[in-house]
C-alpha cells in the first residue's frame, strides 16, 4: 500500500514539475552559444569556413573588431549549409563569404526572415575544373571538355579504378561534379579527398612529381601561385542552366561572394554589425593574406596584423566612428 | 593431467567424431538451408551487390522530416513546449558552469582541481591535477579547456542522475532488469559516432545536441553498474536488516546503496571517461571547446594545432580517471582516516585555499591566463612534421617511408579485401555472417547478426558498409596478431608486464579522437591512417585481456604438461591457448568493437565508408544521408558484436 502512495506522489510531483517548466514557451531557435558574451564582454560570433580565403576574411575582421572596436570574437567552424541554420538561430552572427545557396536564401531570407544579406565581400568566386599548366602545355587540347575522355587514362589512380580521376575536395563544398560527369558522358570518377587541406596536399604531391591530374578547384585561390593550373572549358554557363541539379550540363557561374548577417544582429549589433556590413576588399588583398596563412604558415592573427599594418587606408573606412 | 587432455581439442577423425562436434552440425544445417534458398534468390534477384529491388528508399521521408523540423522549430508546440525547454535548460546550465569557471579564473580552477584531488585521492594526485591544469593554460588552451569542462560537468551530472534512476529501477525490479540489460549491453558496443545524428535532427547543431549525445552515450555504464551493485548485495546482510524491521526505504538507503558503493564509484569513473570521449567527438556537431580545436586543426592537416589541443584532452582524461579511480579504492579500503584533517576540516581548508587563490588572481587582475605564459608548440611541431614529410614519407632506404607503407597497405591489403567483399554475392555475405555467428555463439546471435546485415542492404548502403567492414577486418587482423603476440609475451614475463602496465593504463583512458592526430602526421590522409588509429586504440584492451586470460590458466594444468616433458612452445599451444580460449574470444570481440568505433571516426581523415557518409551528411545539412549512415553503423556494430560474441557474455571494458 505504502509503495503505491509513494509512486502516486512521485508521479504527481513529476507532473507538477513538467507543468511548471512547460508553462512558458521556449523558442529553441533563438539561442546563442552558451559561451558567447561571457564575463561581460561584447562578443561577435563568426562562422569560419574551412577554405583559406574565408579564414583570411575572418582573421582580418576579427583583428579589427578586437583592436579597433573592443569586441571579443568567437569563431565557430561550421560547414556551409549548417552555417545557415546556425545563423538563422543566432548561434552565429555572421557568415563572411558565401558561394551561393539559393535554397537556403529562399528559406531563411525570404520565408523566415531570420537572415539578412550583408553585401558583397568584394571578391568574385569561380569554380571550375583545372589541370596543371605543365600538362596543358604538352597537351593543349585537354583544356576542352570534349577531349577529356581521350586523356582519361592519364588521370587514372588506384582510387578511381579503371576511370580517370576527378578530384574533389570537401563534400560540403558547392559541387555539381557528379552530375556533370554523368551528363557529359565522361569516363571519369569523382573522388573526394575529404577536405581542402587533403586536396592541396595531393595537388602538391602530384606537382612535385610533375604528374597529370584533373581537379575541382576555384578562384581566388593562393595555390595558383605555387602550382599554376589551367581551366578546362566546360559548356558555357547560361542563366538558369543549373536550375535542376540532376540535369546540369554547363560550367559553374562567376559568383560575387556575399556576406550574410543574422537579422537580430544586423538590427541590434551596434558597431560590430555596421563594421561587418562595410567590410569589403579585393581579390588581391584576400590572396595576400591567404598566402601568408597557408603557404608561409603564419597564424591567421599574425597574417591579419601584417596586412592591417600595411593597408590602413583600405580598412579605415570600414570602422564606424 | 585429466584437465589437460580433456580440454585439448579432440583430435580423432572420422565421421562419427565430426558429427559429435556441434559446430559441424550447425554448418551442415546451414548448408542445407543455403542449398535450398540460394538458387531461388539467385534466380529472382541475381548475385553481386545487394539487389536494387530489395532496397527501401528512406532518404525521402527522412529529408521531409528534417525539413519539417527546421521549418517548425520556432512554432510547433512539440518544440516550444518540450524540446525548447530541454535545450534552454542545457544552454543555461552549461553557461552557468562556464561563467563560474571563468569567474574563478585560472588560479581558482587550478587550485580547486588540486584541492579536490587532494581530499579524495591524496597528495600525489593533487600535484598531478594541478600540473595538468597548468599545462592546459601553458599550451594556450585555457578557454577551450573550460568550455569542454563546463559541458562535461553538466553532461556527467545528468548522466549520473539518469543512470542512477535507471539503475535503481533495474536493481530493484527483476523484470525491468531483464528488459534493460540487453539494451544497455548493446548500447555499449555501438560506436559513439552513431549517436550524433538523431540529436542533431531534433536540436540542430550546437551545444544542446552535443550535451544530449554525451548523456545518452555515457549514462549506460552508470545504470548498468548501479543495477549490478544493488543486485549483488550480500543476502545475509539484507536478511539481517529486514529482520530488524527496516522499511523498504531504510533497507535501500542504509544497506543496499552503501553495499554497492564500489560499483557506484566504478560507474561514475566509467561515465566520466565516456563523457569526455564523447564531448570531444561531439565537436563535429558543435560542442565547441578542445574537441573543436582538434577538429578544425585536422581539417586543415595542422598537426601542431591539433596536438596543442589534444594534449589537454589527454591530461584531463588521465587526471579524471586517476582521481575517481583512487577515490574508489580509498572507499573500498575501509581504512580509518585518523589525520587531523579528516572530514569537514580538510574540505574547509581546501575551500579556503581555493577561494584565497581565486581572489588573489582577481585582484591582481590576472583572471585570464596571461598570454605571455603561453608556450607555442604548434610551430615547432609543424616544423618537425614537415621534416618528417620530407625525410620519412618516401624513399627511406631499405624500409621505405611511412607514406609508402600506407600506400602499400591500401593497395595490397585494404583494396583486395574491399573489392573481395564487394565482389561477393550478397547472399553469400549473409551466409558467412550466419555461419560465423552460429558457430561461435547461439542461433539468437546468428539471427540478430544476419538481420542487421540485411538491414544494411535494405537501407541501400551495402557498398559503403562493406568498405567500412573491409577496414575493420584489416584493422582487427593486425590488432589481434599484435595483441596476442604482445599478450603472450607479457603473460610469460613479469618484467614486460610491469613495463607495459602504465603505458596501457594511459592508452586506455585516452579519447578515441586523439588517436587521429599522430596517424595523420605519420601517414597523411586516407584509409590506411584510419585503420592505424583504430589498431592503436584497440590494442591495449586486447593485450590486457589476453595477458589476464593466459595468466588465469590453472597452474596445475601447466605443471602436469611440463611433467610430461612438453616444451615451452607445446605448453603454450596445447595447454595455455586452448584453456584461455574464452578470454581470447573476448579479446577478439573487444578488438572488433573498438576497431569499428575508430574506423568510423576515420571519416574525418579521409577514411571513407560509413563514417564519411555521416560526416558528409552533417556537412551538407543532408541529414537523411547522415542518418542512414548512422543506422548502418549501428547495424554493422551489432553484426560484428554478435558474430564474435561467445555464448557467454562477459563484462566490457568501459571507455
Amino acid at each position: 500500500m505504502r509503495v503505491r502512495t509513494r509512486v502516486t506522489a512521485a508521479v504527481a510531483g513529476l507532473g507538477a514539475l513538467v507543468a511548471l517548466s512547460g508553462c512558458g514557451k521556449a523558442d529553441m531557435s533563438k539561442q546563442a552559444s552558451p559561451y558567447a558574451n561571457a564575463a561581460g564582454a561584447k562578443t561577435v560570433t563568426l562562422s569560419v569556413q574551412s577554405w583559406v580565403g574565408a579564414q583570411a576574411d575572418v582573421a582580418v575582421a576579427e583583428y579589427l573588431l578586437k583592436e579597433e572596436l573592443g569586441y571579443r570574437v568567437d569563431k565557430v567552424q561550421i560547414d556551409e549549409i549548417p552555417a545557415w541554420d546556425a545563423l538563422s538561430q543566432g548561434r552565429v552572427d555572421a557568415i563572411m563569404e558565401d558561394w551561393g545557396h539559393p535554397d537556403q536564401e529562399q528559406r531563411y531570407i525570404k520565408d523566415k526572415k531570420t537572415i539578412v544579406p550583408g553585401g558583397g565581400i568584394g571578391v568574385t568566386g569561380h569554380i571550375g575544373w583545372y589541370v596543371p599548366t605543365y600538362f596543358a602545355k604538352k597537351h593543349p587540347d585537354v583544356t576542352d571538355w570534349k577531349n577529356l575522355n581521350k586523356y582519361a587514362k592519364d588521370f587514372r589512380t588506384p582510387e578511381s579504378g579503371g576511370k580517370g580521376q576527378l578530384m574533389d575536395g570537401s563534400p560540403s563544398y558547392v559541387t555539381n561534379d557528379k552530375a556533370l560527369v554523368e551528363n557529359l558522358d565522361l569516363d571519369y570518377k569523382v573522388v573526394f579527398a575529404g577536405s581542402e587541406a587533403a586536396q592541396i596536399t595531393q595537388i602538391e604531391q602530384f606537382a612535385k612529381q610533375q604528374k597529370p591530374f584533373l581537379t575541382y578547384w576555384y578562384k581566388p585561390q593562393w595555390l595558383f601561385k605555387k602550382v599554376p593550373m589551367t581551366e578546362v572549358k566546360l559548356p558555357a554557363y547560361k542563366e538558369g542552366c543549373d536550375a535542376d541539379p540532376a540535369k546540369i550540363k554547363c560550367a559553374y557561374p562567376h559568383t560575387p561572394l556575399q556576406k550574410f548577417l543574422n537579422a537580430d544582429f544586423a538590427k541590434n549589433g551596434g558597431k560590430a554589425a555596421e563594421f561587418l556590413k562595410r567590410f569589403k576588399w579585393s581579390e588581391a588583398d584576400q590572396n595576400e593574406v591567404s598566402l601568408m596563412i597557408a603557404d608561409q604558415k603564419m597564424s591567421p592573427e599574425d597574417a591579419a596584423k601584417k596586412w592591417i599594418d600595411a593597408n590602413e587606408a583600405k580598412w579605415r573606412g570600414w570602422v564606424p566612428k | 593431467m585429466a584437465t589437460a587432455t580433456a580440454s585439448t581439442p579432440v583430435r580423432d577423425t572420422g565421421i562419427g567424431a565430426l558429427l559429435r562436434r556441434r559446430a559441424v552440425v550447425k554448418l551442415l544445417l546451414l548448408a542445407v538451408v543455403a542449398a535450398v534458398a540460394v538458387p531461388i534468390l539467385n534466380a529472382k534477384w541475381a548475385s553481386g551487390a545487394w539487389p536494387e529491388a530489395l532496397t527501401v528508399d528512406v532518404s525521402e521521408p527522412l529529408t521531409k522530416a528534417s525539413d519539417w523540423i527546421i521549418d517548425n522549430r520556432d512554432s510547433h508546440w512539440l518544440f516550444t513546449y518540450f524540446f525548447g525547454h530541454i535545450s534552454n535548460a542545457i544552454v543555461l546550465s552549461v553557461r552557468g558552469v562556464y561563467l563560474v569557471l571563468l569567474a574563478a579564473g585560472w588560479a581558482g580552477v587550478t587550485v580547486a582541481a588540486g584541492a579536490i584531488a587532494w581530499r579524495v585521492a591524496g597528495l600525489k594526485l593533487a600535484a598531478l591535477a594541478t600540473a595538468a591544469f597548468a599545462a592546459c593554460g601553458l599550451l594556450g588552451m585555457w578557454v577551450p579547456t573550460m568550455q569542454t569542462l563546463a559541458l562535461m560537468v553538466v553532461a556527467v551530472l545528468a548522466s549520473v542522475v539518469l543512470g542512477m534512476l535507471l539503475g535503481l529501477a533495474a536493481g530493484l525490479n527483476d523484470r525491468i532488469f531483464r528488459m534493460m540489460r540487453p539494451v544497455l549491453d548493446t548500447m555499449q558496443v555501438l560506436p559513439a559516432f552513431a549517436y550524433l545524428l538523431p540529436v542533431v535532427l531534433v536540436f540542430g547543431i550546437g551545444v544542446p545536441a552535443a550535451v544530449l549525445a554525451t548523456v545518452v552515450y555515457s549514462a549506460p555504464p552508470m545504470a548498468r553498474l548501479t543495477a549490478l551493485g544493488l543486485r549483488g548485495a550480500d543476502g545475509g546482510v539484507m536478511e539481517a536488516v529486514a529482520s530488524l524491521g527496516a522499511t523498504a526505504r531504510q533497507r535501500l538507503l542504509s544497506a543496499r546503496l552503501p553495499l554497492a558503493r564500489k560499483e557506484l564509484l566504478l560507474g561514475l569513473n566509467q561515465t566520466i571517461m565516456m563523457a569526455l570521449s564523447m564531448a570531444v567527438i561531439a565537436s563535429v556537431i558543435g560542442a565547441g571547446g578542445l574537441g573543436d580545436r582538434v577538429y578544425q586543426a585536422l581539417s586543415t592537416v595542422d598537426v601542431g594545432q591539433a596536438l596543442a589541443a589534444g594534449i589537454p584532452i589527454v591530461l584531463l582524461a588521465v587526471v579524471l580517471d586517476r582521481v575517481t579511480g583512487a577515490a574508489g579504492e580509498r572507499l573500498g579500503a575501509h581504512a580509518e582516516d585518523n589525520s587531523p584533517l579528516r572530514g569537514w576540516r580538510g574540505w574547509s581548508i581546501a575551500a579556503a585555499v581555493t577561494l584565497a587563490c581565486a581572489l588573489a588572481a582577481r585582484f591582481a587582475d590576472r583572471l585570464e591566463w596571461p598570454t605571455s605564459w603561453v608556450v607555442q608548440i604548434a610551430e615547432p611541431v609543424n616544423t618537425a612534421k614537415d621534416w618528417m614529410v620530407d625525410h620519412l614519407y618516401t624513399g627511406v632506404p631499405v624500409v621505405g617511408g611511412t607514406a609508402d607503407w600506407a600506400a602499400h597497405f591500401t593497395t595490397y591489403v585494404l583494396d583486395p579485401i574491399r573489392d573481395g567483399l564487394q565482389g561477393l554475392p550478397w547472399w553469400s555475405v549473409l551466409l558467412i555472417v550466419a555461419a560465423l555467428a552460429w558457430v561461435i555463439g547461439t542461433w539468437q546471435t546468428a539471427l540478430t547478426a544476419v538481420l542487421a546485415m540485411a538491414a544494411i542492404g535494405v537501407l541501400d548502403v551495402w557498398n559503403a558498409s562493406l568498405d567500412t567492414l573491409s577496414q575493420v577486418l584489416a584493422g582487427v587482423a593486425v590488432t589481434v596478431v599484435l595483441g596476442f603476440a604482445i599478450g603472450i609475451a607479457a603473460s610469460r614475463s613479469k618484467r614486460l608486464e610491469a613495463l607495459l602496465r602504465p603505458v596501457l593504463d594511459v592508452f586506455q583512458t585516452m579519447p578515441q579522437f586523439v588517436y587521429l592526430i599522430p596517424v595523420v602526421a605519420l601517414f597523411g590522409v586516407g584509409r590506411a591512417p584510419a585503420v592505424a588509429a583504430a589498431v592503436v586504440y584497440a590494442l591495449p584492451a586486447v593485450i590486457r585481456i589476453t595477458t589476464q586470460g593466459l595468466r588465469q590458466v590453472s597452474p596445475a594444468a601447466m605443471e602436469s604438461a611440463q611433467s610430461l616433458g612438453a616444451t615451452s612452445w607445446q605448453q603454450l599451444r596445447q595447454v595455455q591457448l586452448p584453456l584461455a580460449r574464452p578470454a581470447l574470444m573476448l579479446a577478439l570481440n573487444q578488438g572488433v568493437v573498438l576497431v569499428l568505433a575508430v574506423v568510423v571516426i576515420g571519416g574525418l581523415v579521409g577514411g571513407g565508408g560509413l563514417g564519411y557518409d555521416v560526416l558528409a551528411g552533417l556537412a551538407r545539412g543532408d541529414l537523411a544521408t547522415g542518418l542512414v549512415g548512422g543506422i548502418a553503423i549501428v547495424c554493422l556494430g551489432l553484426m560484428l558484436d554478435r558474430v564474435t560474441q561467445p555464448t557467454e557474455r562477459r563484462a566490457k571494458k568501459g571507455a
